[in-house]
């Protein structure tokens, strides 16, 4: 007896030490990868100049002489950032809406499993559909010469935050106490009356969650934008082709050389600065919600 | 799925690093290990890429390394003697050309394509060059109907772009509406684009798109090789007059200049080198 004991407390020991291990191995990537982007990022914002680098208009990286501005690139991802929440939250809230009100139906469910799946569609499907279907229809709808501008990213963009953006806000929804909603309608308000004045504020702050998640999802995407948005480092403007910060990056990198791939490695360092200030705003979030329950 | 494919990834990945491990420890062994340093020109990176990989696979003990710092570094390189063999896509020039020696290894045939519904089938040098700078912004400038053109072309560090923008005269100055980031998207992005243009490695070119004739010759590997497409250049690969090349460099000249290095070169998306 005391001898299985002794085994299954060595076991325990032991499995204790592999989780640890595990769990600071996670931890010791993410500071590899902040410490290897600071590092490498750091010597050409110092030589172009932080403020030539942060608010140069012109990016020209092979040109003689070279122009390291992306200001571009920086306003490009926002701007897309903010459009793609601007279509796909107000979708992607109605949608909760939809499947925490109407669960056990038949129909939510289908909408629940379509949603799961469109979480699992790989990016390179989305750019690829955008660059085939979305790219020439933008340019019919709008008489354009070219398609491949900011609108088409930020379509692309929406529907792809519409898994994080559902999935979260749903939950939140859920969360909110039915009593809530029994006053409500008790009082004589309409359905749709406690759905927006009442359930909605409650869960106010899962939802501001699944917007910072949407924005983390689209800041971050790099291909299926790279296939839409035409890749020009123009300052933004929606009928125009742009940059995001990812696409620079990653249409660049595999030529580059000397400062102009340091250069890419500073974008990849704003970028994770964004990342980073976006996850802030997250915890944030997730505190003050836990705070006011 | 993903978790399938994760393991996938770490099995090949282990398998390649216990691969890399066998060889070198055979290198070792076989004495006859040898490294070949190229230098130069960032668009010879698929030609160059394919052949050494080639090479290499048949002589395990030699080693080709590859260096991009674009053709004039990589013809400095070559005659300070810090590389075997210099890359370069410009031909010499005279001065260059007294002490060193270039050798065509393949020809980069850039192909302009235009969406097949496009009525035009012929453009100068000229025109393009003057399409691509914004001068000419109409296709009815140039005989087609009347629609804007739309510039595509490649991403600022893209070899294919470089020769283009070289021979054209437009370095720094084209006005593109999209920059793409590989050959396929750009034959995509014409083919589904009425009132586009742009270029591709002639190899890469699909009938899903119109090829343009330039000066009124078609591009193809025979107009290429015998010099009368005219948006073409050569690939060298530059070696010094005085010095001896060392055995191993010596033999993958020898290879990358036979015929048996037309596939590859082929492979690479440029056009072998009329023999």
């Amino acid at each position: 007896m005391s001898k299985l004991k002794k085994t299954a407390d060595i076991f325990e020991k032991a499995m204790n030490a592999v989780f640890t291990v595990c769990g600071f191995l996670a931890a010791a990537f993410v500071l590899i990868i902040t410490g290897f982007l600071i590092v490498s990022g750091i010597p050409a914002i110092k030589e172009i100049g932080i403020i030539d680098f942060l608010f140069g208009t012109k990016w020209a990286s092979t040109a003689s002489p070279p122009y390291y501005g992306i200001l571009p690139f920086i306003l490009s991802s926002v701007f897309g950032t903010m459009g793609a929440i601007i279509l796909g939250v107000p979708i992607g809230l109605m949608c909760a809406v939809f499947l925490a009100k109407m669960s056990g139906d038949r129909s939510s469910e289908i909408v629940r499993s379509a949603v799961d799946l469109l979480s699992g569609i790989p990016s390179v499907v989305y750019g690829l559909l955008g660059m085939i279907i979305i790219v020439p229809c933008v340019r019919e709808i709008f008489d354009l010469p070219d398609g491949a501008n900011l609108f088409s990213a930020i379509i692309v963009l929406a529907v792809m935050i519409l898994p994080s953006v559902i999935s979260v806000s749903e939950t939140a929804i859920r969360a909110v106490p039915k009593e809530y909603e029994e006053a409500s309608l008790a009082l004589g308000a309409t359905k749709t009356e406690t759905v927006f004045k009442v359930v909605i504020p409650a869960a106010k702050s899962g939802i501001l969650t699944a917007v910072v998640l949407g924005i983390g999802r689209a800041i971050g995407e790099a291909m299926a934008v790279m296939m839409v948005a035409g890749n020009v480092a123009n300052m933004p403007n929606l009928f125009k082709s742009v940059r995001f910060l990812t696409t620079a990056v990653a249409s660049e990198m595999s030529y580059s050389s000397g400062l102009q791939r340091q250069a890419l490695f500073s974008i990849a360092l704003v970028l994770f600065a964004f990342i980073m200030a976006i996850n802030l705003v997250l915890n944030l979030i997730v505190k003050r919600g836990s705070k006011n329950e | 799925m993903k978790k399938i494919i994760g393991m996938l990834l770490i099995g090949g990945m282990l398998a390649a690093g216990l691969a890399g491990c066998g060889s070198t420890g055979t290198d070792t062994a076989q004495t006859s290990s040898a490294t070949v340093s190229t230098d130069g020109s960032t668009s010879m990176e698929k030609v160059i890429g394919h052949l050494s990989e080639a090479y290499m696979e048949e002589n395990p003990g030699v080693k080709i390394t590859y260096n991009p710092t674009g053709s004039g570094a990589g013809i400095q390189a070559v005659s300070e003697g810090r590389c075997d063999i210099g890359l370069s896509s410009r031909d010499l020039k005279p001065e260059e050309a007294q002490s060193l020696n270039g050798t065509i290894v393949a020809i980069d045939g850039i192909a302009m394509i235009v969406n097949p519904e496009n009525t035009v089938s012929d453009l100068s040098i000229e025109q393009i060059g003057a399409i691509y700078k914004g001068e000419i912004s109409n296709w009815s400038e140039v005989g087609g109907s009347d629609a804007p053109i739309v510039l595509i072309g490649r991403e600022a560090a893209s070899g294919t772009r470089d020769g283009f923008e070289s021979i054209t005269d437009t370095e720094d100055q084209c006005k593109y509406s999209q920059e793409l980031t590989s050959t396929g998207d750009v034959v995509q992005t014409v083919s589904s684009n009425p009132n586009a243009i742009g270029y591709a490695s002639l190899a890469s070119v699909k009938d899903t798109v119109k090829l343009l004739a330039v000066e009124n010759v078609i591009p193809s590997n025979e107009t290429i090789q015998s010099g009368a497409y005219k948006i073409q250049r050569d690939f060298l690969l530059v070696t010094p007059k005085e010095k001896q090349l060392s055995q191993a460099a010596q033999e993958f000249m020898d290879y990358a200049t036979s015929a048996a290095a037309d596939d590859m070169i082929e492979k690479a998306g440029a056009v072998p080198v009329k023999r």
